[in-house]
């Protein structure tokens, strides 16, 4: 009973000794010495060998947890510095204040409007679809289906999420936007449109999920008091459920936003590859993401401006998505405080 | 002893409120059910248009310039390749930080820094872990457009999904077993190998199989970091070069010829099993693991 609660008093105290002894004894061999089956009980030998592996296996443990930091400062070093070199060379004038991104031809602009208003764009009409649709399985499945239906109707709607984006980026080139151009007059092979709504797909159980934890959550309390005052379900539903519940569902909302922001493939392969500064949905346009995906495609070599552009893309991409997960991350954290207010 | 005449009228606004709330019932099953039906109706098409190349050819081909004669050989291969890479980096490393959190760190301003952090890292969009697998594993440490850049970027990836899941599978051992080994002796590591995690490596595999199915259909980051897109050869080593299957069906999408779109309707069905597949595995492994009781 002794070690587990030696652990703690113990920080630095034979840290040296430990590391003389190390020096001997290499790694792996003191680690399987001291995890096997205990041993007969020999009192010196009950707390030293086992303290020390307790510190090699705790060092261990936390060098693992620490790969997700070092991922995080890998991804902000990787952008901001290859991003550098790419300002060095394009002012921040430029870059916000052209109007055009041609970046591969002879006559290079660098203006990253075209790109954001590919992305903004595609997640608009994604939005369209997603957030009526979302919220209207949200409320369903929260305050009306039976718990059968629930239980059986949930995961299926995870299993949107859960597809392949380079099989919506498929349906979205070959089976939806042929269909929509029987509707829509002038719609082009590629266009802003069909990948927009099947995106829609792909976020609606982004938000009709979470949405509906936010709605599940809201205490029968005040359900019951609204109907003590003589209120319907509907109008319960509208005038107080919902209400107390925004903050997650805003939550669910902004993630979805983030979701389709950063989806790849769908526009890569639907929309077409053409930077265009416009806000139709019928013609060719580009995203931030792909983007990415075509430079990539090619054999653009390390170190070039070109080469460079795509991380300049890729801060800007992650800079909106991580805006945005902060966001949904303080209303949710609001929502789970029951912040009603 | 309420005069009918009210009875009736409470029945009227009960009726009157009723309709309405029907009438949005309906609305919202039909929200409900429609795209799932949609999905249903366009996987459907896909497996109409794929059938013809549905064969054991297709599976066992190289590809080719002709589409009929074209298969998926070596994005099967390395696709397999590349998804026991990435478990075999992600399980080891998730894991570790699960128990770390879970079992040894104390609240303090380091566990809830690594803690937002993780939760910061599921919402990075995927393209952006290849640009990071790109610079730091394609070229920095020389990896180049191998098999391992791109199990170690997807094991990246991964890695919040697999330390959630674990943390949940951790939470679910009760404390009494733990306190059973420490009456017996056992210190806190003997205590982890010999009780905890045993316990829980059902619920951790469960976990990391179903992000594998996730990680199985992810294209955007392998692409960035140069995964090949024609490869005619099997992957023999880990610093081979390799393709992978979607890489392959986005490769035969973005062809003109209407061939290759039947190809790629071929490899979405074989893909699209593949998930199915590892899906069930999980769903199978969960259920083994809720008969089986130990305590």
């Amino acid at each position: 009973m002794t070690s587990p609660d030696r652990q703690p008093s113990d920080p630095g105290a034979d840290a040296t000794a430990d590391g003389e002894r190390a020096g001997r004894v290499p790694g792996p061999a003191r680690a399987s010495r001291s995890s096997g089956p205990p041993r007969s009980p020999d009192p010196s030998d009950l707390l030293r060998p086992r303290a020390r592996s307790e510190r090699f296996v705790r060092i261990f443990l936390l060098v693992c947890a620490l790969v997700s930091i070092v991922t995080t400062v890998g991804i902000v070093v990787v952008l901001v510095r290859e991003s550098a070199g790419f300002f060095a060379e394009v002012s921040l004038a430029d870059f916000f204040g052209d109007g055009q991104w041609t970046p591969l031809f002879d006559d290079k602009h660098f203006g990253i409007w075209p790109l954001l208003a590919g992305t903004l764009l595609t997640t608009l009409i994604a939005l369209l679809v997603a957030l009526p649709f979302g919220l209207l399985a949200a409320i369903y499945l929260a305050e009306f289906a039976p718990e059968r239906a629930r239980r059986v109707l949930k995961p299926a709607l995870e299993v949107l999420a859960g597809i392949p984006t380079v099989v919506y980026g498929y349906f979205a080139l070959l089976y939806v936007t042929p269909a929509l151009q029987r509707v829509v007059p002038g719609l082009a092979g590629f266009n802003a449109l069909g990948p927009g709504i099947v995106m829609g797909v792909m976020i609606l159980p982004v938000i009709a999920s979470l949405s509906e934890d936010a709605i599940y959550a809201v205490p029968a309390s005040l359900r019951e008091a609204s109907y003590a005052l003589g209120a319907g379900r509907l109008r319960t539903v509208f005038r107080v459920v919902i209400p107390s519940a925004f903050s997650g569902i805003g939550a669910s909302v902004i993630l979805g936003v983030s979701r389709a922001i950063g989806e790849t493939m769908i526009v890569a392969i639907a929309a077409g590859q053409q930077p265009r500064l416009t806000l139709d949905p019928r013609v060719p346009i580009e995203t931030m993401t792909a983007y990415i995906v075509q430079i990539s495609l090619g054999d653009t070599p390390a170190g070039t401006l070109e080469y460079r552009t795509i991380f300049a893309v890729g801060l800007c991409l992650f800079l909106v998505t991580l805006l945005l997960n902060i966001v949904a991350h303080r209303l949710r954290r609001r929502m789970l405080k029951g912040g009603l207010t | 002893m309420s005069a009918p005449s009210s009875r009736t009228h409470d029945l009227a606004i009960r009726r009157a409120e009723l309709a309405p709330q029907r009438a949005f019932q309906a609305i919202a099953i039909v929200a409900l059910v429609l795209p799932l039906l949609l999905l249903l109706f366009l996987f459907g098409r896909s497996l109409v248009d794929a059938w013809p190349r549905l064969n054991w050819d297709f599976i066992t081909s190289f590809p080719s310039r002709k589409p009929e004669l074209a298969g998926i050989l070596p994005a099967l291969v390395g696709t397999t390749y590349l998804m026991g890479l990435t478990a075999l980096i992600a399980i080891p490393v998730g894991l570790g930080a699960a128990l770390y959190l879970e079992e040894y760190a104390r609240p303090t301003r380091l566990t809830r820094l690594i803690e937002l952090n993780i939760n910061t890292l599921a919402g990075v969009p995927s393209i952006l872990y290849g640009l990071l697998g790109l610079e730091v594993f394609a070229r920095v440490l020389g990896m180049g457009r191998s098999l391992l850049a791109g199990a170690c970027t997807l094991a990246l990836l991964l890695l919040p999904m697999v330390i959630l899941a674990s943390r949940e599978a951790l939470r679910t051992v009760p404390p009494s077993l733990r306190e059973a080994a420490y009456a017996l002796g056992a210190d806190k590591w003997q205590t982890l190998r010999g009780v905890v995690l045993p316990m829980c490596l059902p619920g951790v595999l469960t976990g990391v199989i179903l992000s594998l199915a996730r990680a199985i259909g992810e294209t955007a980051p392998l692409i960035t970091i140069g995964a090949l897109t024609y490869v005619a050869f099997l992957p023999d080593s880990v610093h081979s070069g390799f393709t992978a299957l979607p890489i392959q069906i986005f490769n035969w999408v973005s062809r003109p010829q209407a061939g290759f779109h039947v190809n790629a309707a071929a490899g979405i069905i074989v893909l699209v099993v593949l998930m199915l597949l590892l899906n069930g595995a999980a769903i199978w492994l969960r259920a083994r693991l809720q008969r089986r009781v130990y305590w």
